[in-house]
């Protein structure tokens, strides 16, 4: 995946995006990190209740538009989302 | 099982908050369509105005761009594989919606009715529980996020063959 090199974009959806405040946060990555790592990154910019909203059992999470399920390694260019439940139709 | 590779549908997933025209897609299918084409399904969902009593004042809709089409492209694949089909649009809109707007478009076009009619059920199934789509039901009350049904999942489950129940393709 290409994108801003260096940064880790990560995003956050509907439910998610409001309870966390925004839709998209960047942090600086000079290596490759683990999933644990970023959430303990995102601890800085963000509140203990959207941190649990995030990690709570029904989100899902992507890396470069593919489910994944941890343990993962994010790279600086990647994008990481947050998918709280879906529905369609 | 047949041995021969079946030949792929003309495939057609848009999602964008646009609304759709049924019968200039209809057309443009008649246009593309050779003469095998023998039986088309299609399906339209709209908004509601009201749930469970309560008056619906709109809807909103969600999606992450490329991974919401890829989602898609997934669920049709699973019906082409299952039926002869020759020809899928889906049509999901997003952004904000009011009652009686259209959400959804579904048209399956195959040789004969049981393959377009199956497929396109199997498709409206598929989106309710694996469509990368977020919808927000606002009332007077508030807004609220919804999501799948427990009776979304058995419509689903009803399709998985009986050889699959254990290694699901999702995390």
């Amino acid at each position: 995946m290409t994108g801003d090199s260096g940064q880790l974009r990560v995003l956050f959806f509907a439910g998610l995006r409001e309870e966390v405040g925004t839709g998209e946060l960047s942090l600086e990555l000079t290596e490759a990190c683990s999933l644990e790592d970023v959430l303990r990154r995102l601890q800085r910019h963000l509140s203990a209740a959207a941190i649990a909203t995030l990690t709570a059992e029904n989100v899902r999470i992507a890396l470069n538009h593919s489910l994944i399920t941890p343990p993962v390694e994010c790279h600086p260019g990647d994008e990481l989302a947050f998918l709280p439940p879906v529905t369609g139709g | 099982m047949s041995e021969q590779t079946p030949n792929l549908p003309h495939v057609q997933i848009r999602v964008s908050p646009d609304d759709f025209d049924i019968g200039a897609e209809w057309q443009s299918l008649r246009q593309r369509s050779g003469g095998e084409l023998g039986a088309v399904a299609t399906f339209i969902g709209l908004v509601r105005d009201r749930d469970k009593g309560e008056a619906v004042t709109g809807l909103h809709l969600e999606h992450y761009p490329g991974m919401t089409e890829q989602s898609i492209e997934r669920i049709v694949s699973i019906a082409s594989e299952r039926w002869p089909l020759l020809d899928v649009l889906v049509v999901h809109r997003v952004g904000e919606l009011a009652p009686r707007d259209q959400i959804v478009f579904v048209q399956v076009a195959s040789g004969h009715r049981a393959a377009a009619f199956s497929a396109a059920q199997l498709i409206m199934d598929y989106l309710k529980t694996d469509a990368v789509i977020w919808k927000r039901e606002d009332k007077a009350t508030g807004g609220q996020w919804l999501q799948a049904s427990e009776l979304d999942e058995q419509r689903k489950a009803q399709w998985r063959p009986p050889s699959e129940d254990k290694d699901g393709q999702d995390a």
